[in-house]
């Protein structure tokens, strides 16, 4: 089967030619399936849903794959430095060094039971790991087409913003649903910032399923990150505080929407978030009518 | 005449140990510590601790990325985790490399400018289970204030023994020149 449309390689630039046209009166264009909005609810959204179908890439410190509350994951890889200082991908041992990749897995398969996960290792080494395994892992993860990705991490180095604006933005027009956390703190930090991926901060209720849209974005959801039970690698459970664990709230909830409505855009997938949202007015007669 | 490259280190010393008895201090904690990343191995190295272990850990490493430290190092967040004394094989490892196995860790980044040099931990915080986001959103204010006190220091090691001890050549300069005019 050929790529779809939005994952066919850029075509040659001629010059003279207007890159962005269509001629439309000699050539047709394909068809897409529009996806009214009107009726857009949770039960339409995500109602019977189990994440079936969806292939979701934690980019973190790894899964820990026979953990109970991963239940498996399909691919496990990490970045490697090469002997010319190029970090490449490889496979590896489905570990987690630091629990907070499994902690990530675990939050999403407990939303989305049925869903793909893999992993892709970035934080490995305290030295070089944050930015260029960062960069590596995640282009690889876009490439590698999955529908949904988990990064509960942010750089705050600036000499990073721009390739990770650019890698993110591919995401977007690679429908690559890009689930990332806001920082801890409000210091400039990337990419969770940039407005073609979904950002994620904590909200502090304990309800796994409550979610809002931020009124004041940047950051654009808040999501369950206070006291959540996660899975530790080792085999148990702790407690955990921080963006990081509401990120993967809204993955899940991300593949439960995809597994049913495979052919929403990022952005219509992130209307859908919004529309859905506990504090979006309109759908049950005012804000914070709880929605389910 | 040069001053020992380490001539700042006992205030740098007495920063860190501040820095963490402050933090203890706040969260009526079991301990704190700060790691500094070692910029050659990017190991996490143990600087100064309150509290429990505080005889012996300093000094001791961890390599880069291992455990809770090791991923706020590596990805600049802060992260409070609790009850881990329910993951046997956390608090396995951390019983033997430390000595101490805490139910709950909180630990903040300390930047300066964009990089993470080194981590703030909390173990075992007093108030249990209340205020989870403004305990996190407290330590990493003291987080950044340690950082910001790290980096001063830094600088003025960096600049400071030059100044110093031009100054006291010129002192001493002044001082022959005045010895001879009074023995003229």
């Amino acid at each position: 089967m050929s790529d779809p449309p939005w994952r066919r390689p850029a075509k040659a630039y001629t010059p003279g030619v207007p890159a962005w046209g269509a001629m439309t009166s000699t050539q047709t264009l394909e068809e897409f399936a529009a996806v009214p909005m009107a009726g857009v609810s949770p039960e339409w959204a995500w109602g019977g849903a189990d994440g079936s179908g969806v292939r979701v890439c934690v980019v973190d410190s790894g899964v820990q794959a026979d953990h109970p509350l991963v239940g498996g994951i399909d691919r496990s890889v990490t970045t490697v430095e090469n002997d010319a200082g190029v970090v490449e991908i490889a496979d590896c041992a489905p570990s987690d060094r630091a629990g907070h990749g499994t902690a990530c897995a675990g939050v999403i398969r407990s939303l989305a039971p049925k869903c793909s996960l893999s992993s892709v290792q970035v934080l490995t080494d305290g030295k070089t790991g944050s930015g260029a395994a960062l960069l590596a892992g995640l282009s690889w993860a876009i490439d590698e087409g999955f529908d949904v990705i988990n990064l509960s991490l942010a750089t705050t180095r600036t000499a990073l913003s721009a390739r990770l604006h650019a890698l993110v933005d591919r995401a977007y027009f690679r429908r690559c649903a890009l689930v990332v956390s806001a920082h801890n703190r409000p210091v400039p930090s990337y990419p969770w910032s940039f407005s073609s991926v979904i950002s994620v901060a904590s909200h502090d209720e304990d309800d796994p399923a409550t979610y809002y849209y931020n009124p004041a974005p940047p950051v654009e959801f808040h999501a369950r990150g206070v006291r959540v039970p996660v899975a530790w690698p080792g085999g148990g459970t702790i407690r955990s505080t921080g963006n990081s664990f509401a990120a993967p709230h809204i993955s899940g909830l991300c593949a439960l929407v995809l597994g049913k409505h495979p052919w929403l855009t990022p952005f219509q997938l992130k209307t859908v978030l919004f529309l859905c949202a506990g504090n979006v007015v309109g759908r049950f007669g005012g804000a914070h009518d709880t929605p389910r | 005449m040069t001053l020992p490259v380490d001539a700042a280190a006992p205030t740098e010393r007495r920063l860190l140990q501040s820095i963490v008895e402050v933090a203890r201090h706040a969260f009526g904690a079991a301990a704190s510590s700060i790691f500094l990343v070692d910029p050659d191995a990017g190991d996490l190295v143990f600087e100064a601790v309150a509290g429990e272990g505080d005889g012996q850990l300093v000094g001791s490493r961890f390599p880069a990325g291992t455990g809770i430290a090791g991923w706020v190092a590596a990805s600049g967040q802060s992260m409070l985790v609790d009850d881990l004394r329910e993951s046997e094989h956390f608090s396995g490892t951390a019983a033997a490399s430390t000595g101490y196995v805490p139910n709950s860790i909180m630990a903040a980044p300390l930047f300066s400018g964009d990089a993470c040099i080194g981590v703030l931990e909390v173990l075992d915080r007093g108030a249990d289970g209340v205020r989870e986001m403004a305990d996190v959103e407290l330590l990493d204010l003291l987080a950044d204030q340690a950082a910001i006190g790290l980096e001063l220091l830094t600088r003025l090691r960096a600049t400071a023994p030059d100044q110093r001890s031009d100054k006291a050549l010129r002192l001493l300069a002044m001082a022959e020149s005045l010895l001879e005019n009074a023995r003229g």
